[in-house]
């Protein structure tokens, strides 16, 4: 096994043999859990959406960081589980590398533009 | 070594490996695989989708007009549909994630409580997005 792991045999795989990401993915889930229930309460008893009320509740600091701590964590469980599924079906390293460098690209985008929606407002 | 023993022929011994995508169909699904698909299908979508959730973010907090212009885009009916059926993405993948910790504690591990833990995924996720959707179409 060893030996077969090594040079142009070497195994090329985006994952880190390790408990880290499946750790995140579950962390990462759990404070969307959070936020989730949060939002939903407060769409489900609230009455008369106004922009005031809304944009009100997002100009708070407290809410811009836990909004962005939800945020980053869901693009972290998004890149485990994007990973996870490109490492599944696509049998092809370059095709694979390729891909999963597309996901953290495009995450990373996802990222920037929400710090500078969050702290437009 | 005796003769008997020697002429007992090799059993043939069943070989199991990963159904082709080709015979899925063939194949009556589980309920606990049918939410495990969903759950990925969900995710991925809601992955691609990602920058129009932050767009209509964007629109909703930048000004009080364009507030009040998606305020008036969401009185479409179409629109709700499309709306909903993103919640129900999100919910199914959420009740399944939740259904996947309690999994790694252990709990409900065996056959009986997976298939009823699947149908419960799929039962609360509906009523979670019927709740929305009577929230959206202004029932209460």
């Amino acid at each position: 096994m060893a030996n077969n792991n090594v040079g142009p045999k070497r195994r090329v795989v985006g994952a880190h043999y390790g408990l880290k990401d499946w750790l995140a993915q579950r962390v990462t889930a759990v404070v969307m859990v959070l936020y989730t229930a949060i939002l939903l309460i407060a769409f489900l008893s609230g009455q008369n959406f106004t922009y005031e009320g809304w944009a009100a509740l997002f100009s708070q600091q407290w809410f811009k960081l836990i909004s962005a701590v939800t945020l980053f964590g869901l693009f972290y469980h998004a890149w485990v589980g994007m990973r996870d599924v490109w490492m599944d079906y696509v049998k092809h390293v370059g095709v694979r590398l390729t891909l999963q460098m597309a996901t953290v690209l495009w995450l990373i985008a996802c990222a920037v533009w929400s710090v500078q929606i969050l702290w437009s407002v | 070594m005796s003769e008997a023993v020697r002429e007992v022929p090799k059993k043939e011994r069943p070989e199991f490996r990963n159904i082709h995508i080709t015979e899925l169909s063939n194949y009556r699904q589980p309920l606990a695989a049918i939410v495990s698909i969903l759950h990925r299908i969900s995710g991925v979508l809601m992955c691609l989708l990602l920058p129009f959730v932050l767009y209509l973010l964007q629109e909703s907090l930048r000004s009080e007009i364009s507030f009040a212009h998606y305020q008036g885009f969401i009185t479409y009916p179409l629109v709700k549909l499309i709306i909903l059926a993103l919640c129900w993405g999100y919910f199914h993948h959420f009740c399944a994630g939740v259904r996947h910790l309690v999994m790694d504690t252990h709990i409900g591990l065996d056959k009986d409580s997976a298939r009823q833990s699947s149908a419960a995924v799929l039962v609360i996720s509906l009523v979670l997005t019927l709740l929305v959707a009577l929230k959206l179409f202004g029932v209460f």
